[in-house]
């Protein structure tokens, strides 16, 4: 079948591969009389996000933040609110539009727990073979798939194909995740924190990996993850988000290196460093965030900025172009009120 | 856990060799493995088939008639000659009444399950799995049966629809229903959150490959292990249908019936009157002693 060929670019380079606009998930909460939704946990609001052909977008952000809901989001595992999301021209899951199915087929997804996403009963050519024969590829070509995508995230298929997942290691099991990510040959990978559960050691080849597939087979990423030495290492640009929204946006040098808004600031801060000469000067933000059911007003992150004014808590803070990156913070913005903003 | 080689290098010209392991291949070669280990399970499971092949085989095995009466030898004691297990009321030789009846009470026990595994496990693995709204009306509706406790519900259903070996079945199987559904739900319920269903959704594969490919294999185990468990349940509730003159009609050989009508001769010989309950004492025993024993083979991480 023709449909298991690799899909061909349609847009060229600048048109992205993928773009999604003002995806909203909130989750009903139930509770009071007769399991009533009376609250929501506000997880994703109003994402706004396009992700260029051939870059690999970095997600982070602390637990709780709506990365993983991101993620489902973007291969339609759940189905957002409200927003529309754009497959490199195509929107998706409208009239005139392409199916969730065939984003599916070009958008695969790495999940973090490596050995929960692989079924226990199936072998791992049975597992990798799944997709390909379930979108109508014949057994013996499906088998040679197989072979191929063990081979491609450097297992020996003459000894893998047979095992199931409780023979594998944490590494064996995510190189066999990646293989079945691959194979549909899509265009888009989602890591969903596919690394953070290995050992540093397995971590760095499996990255490596990662990062040689991405050159050979003409992948993009969107890695998610909350380590920020990964996310530097891999990425290309990195979007920041705090209780389901953009903080910052932007490419990963402006970020790492001129973090604009106080929450990157504070994470980055936050991140421990090799060198005891460089110690950590900006204050850590302090507790928890916020409860997603009932976020503050205006400014989300306000609760635990040390630069929070009225104006924060009265206007919510737009995603805005500065001279490298978008950032939400009114401190950024002229004429926004606060006492740190330039004048308009 | 082993670690792979050092190798940071990974272009598909190095590949990781497997580590050596000593599981073997398929997965119910596996549980065969640890069920030949399990000495308990053998015996219950070799009883229950000496059981089986008795009670099909007992018109050749050459015993006495189970339905030939006697007004002579009436209640002879265990040990007597000619009938070692004793007669029972009416002069009948209990062993080939207790042979014979396995097969009504084994039948009775066994089928109501397995209709029941088919209708309750396919909505139980429906509600789990589409989860929502058809969840919620499935379960409600369980839940209505789950109201009433099993033993007045089988009586309650053979009461209204009459005595007779099929009603029996009918109301058994009515009972078993909700049971079977409910932890069909339930571990469906558990699997679908598992991340290797949600892998297969982002496939695209239909949810009835889904469900076929990745779902019943990981829910059949348990579902399986506790309808077996039901089986004994199924065949006392059969027994007191029939005690109570709901189920099997007389003169049919049954052991529920059996201790029914021996019950009158618990002042003259109580050993001979208990004999039919020893029966499905041994039959229940065994088929939760069998199916404690495949839940402890079915596991996967053992």
């Amino acid at each position: 079948m023709d449909t298991l060929l690799p899909i061909q670019d349609r847009g060229g380079p600048a048109q992205p591969l993928l773009l999604a606009t003002g995806l909203r998930k909130h989750f009903p909460v139930a509770g009071g009389l007769l399991g009533r939704t009376t609250k929501v946990v506000r997880a994703v609001d109003d994402l706004t996000l396009s992700v260029a052909k051939g870059e690999t977008l970095g997600v982070v952000g602390e637990s709780g933040c709506g990365k993983s809901t991101v993620a489902r989001l973007l291969i339609r595992l759940l189905k957002p609110d409200k927003g529309t999301m754009v497959l490199d021209g195509d929107p998706v899951d409208e009239p005139h539009g392409i199916t969730v199915n065939e984003l599916r087929r070009q958008v695969q997804m790495v999940f973090q727990d490596s050995y929960a996403s692989l079924n226990p009963r199936l072998t791992i050519a049975e597992t990798l073979a799944f997709a390909p024969r379930a979108h109508g590829l014949p057994a013996a070509e499906a088998r040679e798939r197989v072979r191929d995508l063990l081979t491609k995230v450097g297992l020996d298929p003459a000894s893998y194909s047979t095992r199931y997942p409780h023979e594998l290691s944490g590494g064996q099991r995510q190189r066999v995740n990646i293989a079945r990510a691959l194979a549909l040959r899509p265009r888009l990978i989602i890591l969903d924190e596919a690394v953070s559960a290995l050992d540093k050691s397995v971590e760095a080849q499996v990255l490596n990996m990662l990062v040689d597939l991405k050159t050979e087979l003409d992948l993009t990423y969107v890695f998610i993850s909350h380590d920020l030495n990964v996310v530097q290492y891999l990425s290309d640009r990195v979007l920041v988000m705090y209780l389901g929204k953009i903080v910052e946006l932007g490419p990963v040098e402006a970020i790492y290196g001129n973090p604009q808004h106080p929450y990157t600031r504070a994470l980055l801060s936050a991140r421990p460093s090799m060198d005891p000469r460089k110690r950590t000067h900006e204050a850590p933000i302090q507790g928890d965030p916020p409860n997603p059911i009932d976020p503050p007003s205006g400014c989300r992150f306000r609760t635990r900025c040390p630069f929070a004014e009225d104006v924060c808590a009265r206007v919510e803070p737009p995603l805005a172009d500065t001279k490298f990156q978008a950032v939400a913070c009114h401190m950024r913005v002229a004429g926004s009120g606060h006492s740190k903003a330039m004048a308009a | 856990m082993a670690l792979q080689s050092p190798s940071l290098d990974i272009g598909g010209a190095v590949l990781v060799k497997p580590t050596p392991t000593s599981a073997g291949r398929g997965y119910w070669q596996s549980v065969g493995r640890r069920l030949r280990r399990d000495p308990v399970t053998l015996v219950c499971a070799a009883i229950l088939i000496l059981l089986v092949l008795a009670s099909m085989a007992s018109p050749w095995l050459g015993m006495a008639d189970p339905y030939k009466t006697s007004m002579l030898r009436r209640l002879y004691p265990l040990g007597s000659p000619n009938h070692w297990l004793g007669t029972d009321e009416l002069g009948r030789d209990m062993f080939a009444r207790l042979i014979y009846g396995g097969r009504l009470s084994l039948f009775m026990g066994v089928t109501p399950v397995v209709f029941a595994l088919m209708i309750g496990g396919s909505l139980g693995i429906l509600a789990g799995f589409v989860g929502g709204k058809t969840n919620m009306a499935i379960m409600r509706v369980m839940d209505v049966f789950y109201a009433f406790p099993s033993v007045l519900l089988a009586i309650s259903l053979s009461g209204a629809m009459g005595a007779g070996t099929e009603n029996t079945l009918l109301s058994l199987t009515l009972v078993f229903i909700p049971p079977i559904c409910r932890v069909s739900e339930s571990v469906t319920t558990q699997v679908r959150g598992f991340d290797f269903v949600d892998a297969a959704k982002a496939s695209g594969a239909s949810a009835f490959t889904i469900v076929r490919v990745h779902v019943l294999g990981n829910v059949l185990g348990p579902i399986l292990v506790y309808a077996t468990s039901l089986i004994s349940v199924a065949i006392i509730l059969a027994a007191g249908l029939s005690f109570l003159g709901l189920g099997v009609k007389p003169p049919e050989p049954e052991w529920g019936l059996m201790l029914n009508t021996l019950r009158q001769a618990i002042y003259v010989n109580p050993v001979l009157a208990a004999l039919p309950g020893v029966m499905i004492f041994i039959t229940s025993i065994c088929f939760n002693l069998m199916s404690d024993g495949l839940r402890a083979a079915m596991d996967v991480k053992a």
